[in-house]
C-alpha cells in the first residue's frame, strides 16, 4: 500500500515541524505569563494547562455573573463540613471575638485582623452563584470586604504570584493566582443574605472565589499568605485538592 | 483526514462518556433554570445510588467518589474533541467534504427520498452500488445532525456550566435558561450521542463488521477497486 506521495510527506513534515515549533513557543509564553497551573504536570497536565490558560485570558476584567435579588435561593444547600475542632468551638463560644485572620508572606506589613477590623474596611455585597463540582448550585447574597483591599492594606509586593489561604480545619488549604486574588469579586465574606455568615456556610469568615467552583471558596479562613513560589506549600500542587485527585484550577 | 479525526473523536468520546457518567453519579438529579440542589424540586432523577451521602437517593449505599480524575480526564478529552472538531470543521468546509459527502443533496430534500431509504432498510434490501462510495440520505441526515447540532450543543452546554467561562460570556448560560438547564441539556445530548454510537456501531456490524472497519480505518472499501474515496 505505497500510496503516500512525496507531496503528502512534505506537507506532513512541514505540519509536524510547525506543530512542534508552535508547542515550544506556546510553552515558553505560558511559562512567562504564568499560564501553567501548579498541577500542570502528569497525564492531565496538557488539558489542565489549556483550560487554565484560556480561562485566565478570557476572564481578564470579566467579573463573575451577578443576579437580581429575586433570584436568591430560598433554601440554599450548605455542603457537609467536618466536625468542628476544639479550637473552633472555643472561638465560637466567644462569639468569634478572638477570630484572627493572619495576612503575611510577600507583603510589606504583615497583619493579624479581627472580624471587627475587617468590618471597618470597605463593605461589598454581591449576589453570586455557588456551583459545586458535583453539579448542584444556589444563589446567595454575600457580604464582606474584597481580598484585594486587604492585600493593598498590607502592601502586597510586586513579585507576588499566588495567594495561599488556610482554614481552621485539617487539610483546608488552597491558593489562587494573583489575578484572581485582585478581582473585586474575590470576597472575604462575613455576611450572607443580610445576616451573619452561618457556620455551615463557612462562617465566620469564608473566602468566596465566585469565578471558580465551590471547593475553592474555603470556609473558616484564618491565614492568608502572599507568595512568589506556590511550590513550597504541601506537595507543590497549589492546593490540597490535587493530593485528593481534584484539580487546583476550578473555573470549569 | 476524516478517518484520523473520526478515530480521535471516538477515543475522546469514550473518555468523555465514562467520566461524564462518573460525574453524574455524584449528583444524579437534574433541574431546570439557574439553580438546583437537594433542597430544590428536580426535573427528573436517575434512580441510582449517588457517590455522595448528601444526596437523598433512597439507597442506603454511597458509591465510591471518582470525580477527581474523572473531571481531569473529562476536560482533557473535551480539548481533544474540540481541537479535533476544529480541524475537521475547517477541513470539511474548505475541502468540500461537508458539501460533497455530508449535507443532503438537492434531489434528496423531500420526504420521499428518506421514506424510500428507510423502507429499503426495513425490508433489509442490500444497499445500492452508489452507497459503496458515498453516504445515503439517512446517513447524511443523521451525521449532519450529530456533527452540526449535537456536538456543538454539547460543547456549548458544557462551557455554560463553567463559572469562569460564563463570567466572560454570560449569555452562554442565560440563553439556555440558566446553568442547571445547561447541565440538563448536556446530559440529554450525551444520551442522544450515545444512542447514535449504539446505532452507528450496530449498522457497521450488520453491514459486515470486518470489511466496514477496514474501510473506516484504511480508507479502502471492501471492493478493492475503490481507491478514490473522496473523503481521505
Amino acid at each position: 500500500m505505497n500510496k503516500i506521495s512525496r507531496r503528502k510527506l512534505i506537507y506532513g513534515g512541514v505540519a509536524a515541524a510547525a506543530g512542534v515549533g508552535g508547542l515550544a513557543i506556546a510553552d515558553r509564553m505560558a511559562k512567562r505569563y504564568g499560564l501553567i497551573p501548579p498541577d500542570g504536570g502528569g497525564v492531565y497536565g496538557p488539558g489542565e494547562t489549556l483550560t487554565y490558560a484560556c480561562q485566565r485570558l478570557l476572564t481578564v476584567n470579566r467579573p463573575a455573573r451577578e443576579f437580581p435579588r429575586s433570584m436568591i435561593s430560598k433554601n440554599p444547600f450548605a455542603n457537609e463540613i467536618a466536625a468542628p475542632t476544639h479550637e473552633f468551638k472555643r472561638l465560637e463560644a466567644g462569639g468569634f471575638r478572638d477570630w484572627r485572620l493572619v495576612v503575611d508572606g510577600t507583603v510589606a506589613h504583615p497583619l493579624a485582623l479581627s472580624l471587627a477590623d475587617l468590618k471597618t474596611l470597605p463593605v461589598r455585597s454581591q449576589i453570586t452563584e455557588v456551583a459545586c463540582e458535583e453539579g448542584w448550585s444556589y444563589i446567595a447574597e454575600w457580604i464582606g470586604t474584597p481580598l484585594s483591599g486587604v492585600l493593598r492594606e498590607v502592601g502586597v509586593l510586586p513579585q507576588t504570584r499566588y495567594v495561599w489561604y488556610n482554614a481552621l480545619e485539617k487539610n483546608g488549604w488552597d491558593s489562587i493566582d494573583i489575578a484572581e486574588a485582585m478581582d473585586p469579586h474575590t470576597l472575604l465574606t462575613m455576611g450572607m443574605n443580610d445576616g451573619d455568615l452561618p457556620v455551615p456556610f463557612g462562617g465566620p469568615l469564608r473566602l468566596r472565589v465566585p469565578r471558580q467552583l465551590g471547593y475553592k471558596s474555603v470556609k473558616f479562613v484564618i491565614h492568608i499568605t502572599a507568595t512568589d513560589d506556590i511550590k513550597k506549600f504541601g506537595k507543590g500542587l497549589g492546593s490540597v485538592s490535587p493530593e485528593y485527585g481534584y484539580a487546583w484550577y476550578a473555573g470549569i | 483526514m476524516v478517518r484520523a479525526t473520526h478515530w480521535l473523536t471516538f477515543i475522546a468520546f469514550i473518555a468523555l462518556l465514562v467520566t461524564g457518567g462518573e460525574i453524574v453519579i455524584s449528583h444524579p438529579r437534574f433541574y431546570w433554570g439557574e439553580v438546583g440542589n437537594v433542597n430544590t424540586k428536580p426535573l427528573f432523577v436517575i434512580p441510582i445510588p449517588a457517590s455522595r451521602d448528601t444526596v437523598p437517593t433512597g439507597y442506603g449505599y454511597v458509591m465510591p467518589d471518582q470525580n477527581g480524575w474523572s473531571r481531569y480526564l473529562h476536560f482533557e478529552a473535551a480539548w481533544v474533541c474540540v481541537l479535533t472538531g476544529l480541524v475537521y470543521g475547517i477541513y470539511g468546509l474548505v475541502g468540500g467534504h461537508f458539501r460533497k459527502n455530508l449535507l443532503p443533496g438537492r434531489r434528496d430534500l423531500n420526504w420521499r427520498a428518506y421514506a424510500d431509504r428507510a423502507a429499503q432498510y426495513l425490508r433489509r434490501k442490500p444497499p445500492d452500488s452508489a452507497e459503496e462510495t458515498s453516504y445515503n440520505v439517512l446517513q447524511r441526515a443523521t451525521y449532519s445532525v450529530v456533527i452540526f447540532v449535537l456536538f456543538p450543543l454539547i460543547i456549548w452546554t458544557g462551557l455554560a456550566m463553567s463559572p469562569a467561562f460564563t463570567a466572560a460570556f454570560p449569555w452562554t448560560a442565560t440563553l439556555l435558561g440558566g446553568r442547571q438547564s445547561a447541565r440538563t441539556i448536556h446530559f440529554i445530548d450525551s444520551g442522544l450521542l450515545l444512542l447514535f454510537l449504539v446505532v452507528h456501531v450496530t449498522m457497521v456490524a450488520v453491514s459486515g463488521f470486518r470489511s466496514r472497519m477496514r474501510a473506516m480505518i484504511t480508507g479502502y472499501g471492501s471492493d478493492s477497486t475503490c481507491d478514490s474515496r473522496e473523503d481521505r
